[in-house]
């Protein structure tokens, strides 16, 4: 999993704002097409692409793409230490 | 509320199978049945939740099983553990928020399985192998959504918890001949711990609250005490229907 692939499914979810300058730091709440509906999406795209699973407070304590995606690799990396133990 | 055989809602003497008993709605109305004097089998996947929800209940001869009603030997170890029973809940249900192109068969078979297909089945099975007494009553869980009301991403939910109004009011019909009734609960948002890890957020919950005309969501207690209604000999005359839980949701 790496950033700019990241931030390219991330981007996609959006399709009213113009999203080809999104970068890891686009503080995707303040976007005025972001909404609970999108945030959906956004947690359906994590758990289809990645096969794990965000909350809607993850999505809210985040302000970038790029957190995002730190909260994502946390979980898989936890899920990884789980399967060892 | 007095719990001896003159009193109408008393669940004394009934034995009465609930799913889900390891959590929420489910468990709440284990121990309320319990209270009003049922005999209980209580199923859930998690052996030590299910053992909390038996160690809560009042009375003596309670049984828990262990069991995946998703999945066929699940089913099939509850209708071999199963006395004849006298009531039916069926409580067990997953929520899962996801927008329409979202939707694949993964998701449904996770959500309309466990909402809906899981259900059906078992229900169907315990009346195949003859665990259904003449009389007893069946209830089934559903939601405002799907008969009422939906939300943004709750195509999914609404489509599974929808279908079991539909199951309720055939089988209904076709358990009528033997005194069997079959109805359903239908709550608004209950407070329970489904939302914790949920894709809503806290403060999405806390607009959404203020939707509601009793300013707050209901507690699992609350729909435990509609279910103990229609389990009881008060709602001999009612079956296929559906018993409106909301805190006034749907009026506005």
């Amino acid at each position: 999993m790496n950033i700019d692939d990241f931030v390219k499914n991330f981007s996609e979810l959006f399709e009213e704002t113009d999203n080809t300058n999104f970068t890891p730091i686009t503080r995707f709440r303040d976007i005025e097409e972001w909404s609970s509906l999108l945030a959906l999406s956004a947690i359906a795209m994590v758990d289809d692409k990645y096969r794990i699973k965000i909350t809607g407070d993850n999505l809210r304590d985040a302000q970038t793409i790029e957190d995002v995606f730190r909260i994502v690799q946390k979980k898989q990396a936890d899920l990884i230490e789980g399967l060892r133990k | 509320m007095r719990t001896d055989m003159t009193n109408p809602f008393s669940l004394t003497g009934k034995t009465i199978f609930i799913t889900g008993a390891s959590s929420g709605i489910g468990k709440a109305i284990a121990i309320e049945c319990s209270k009003m004097g049922a005999s209980l089998f209580i199923t859930g996947r998690n052996r030590e939740r299910l053992d909390d929800t038996l160690s809560r209940l009042e009375g003596s001869g309670h049984s828990g099983i262990v069991a995946d009603i998703t999945q066929e030997d699940g089913i099939k170890k509850i209708s071999e553990e199963v006395r004849l029973l006298d009531g039916i809940v069926n409580s067990a249900g997953i929520y899962k928020l996801v927008p329409v192109s979202f939707i694949n068969e993964e998701a449904v078979r996770e959500v309309v399985g466990t909402n809906f297909m899981a259900p059906l089945a078992l229900t169907s099975r315990l009346l195949k192998d003859k665990k259904v007494n003449k009389n007893a009553s069946i209830v089934f869980i559903s939601s405002i959504a799907g008969s009422l009301v939906s939300s943004p991403g709750g195509s999914l939910y609404s489509a599974s918890k929808g279908a079991l109004n539909g199951l309720i009011k055939g089988m209904a019909l076709d358990l009528a001949p033997k005194g069997i009734r079959v109805n359903g609960v239908a709550p608004g948002t209950i407070q329970t711990t489904i939302f914790d890890e949920s894709a809503v957020s806290h403060d999405q919950l806390s607009e959404d609250i203020k939707k509601y005309p009793l300013k707050r969501y209901g507690k699992p207690e609350e729909v435990a005490y509609s279910v103990i209604y229609l389990l009881s000999d008060a709602s001999a005359w009612v079956t296929g229907s559906s018993l409106v839980i909301d805190g006034g949701f749907t009026l506005l």
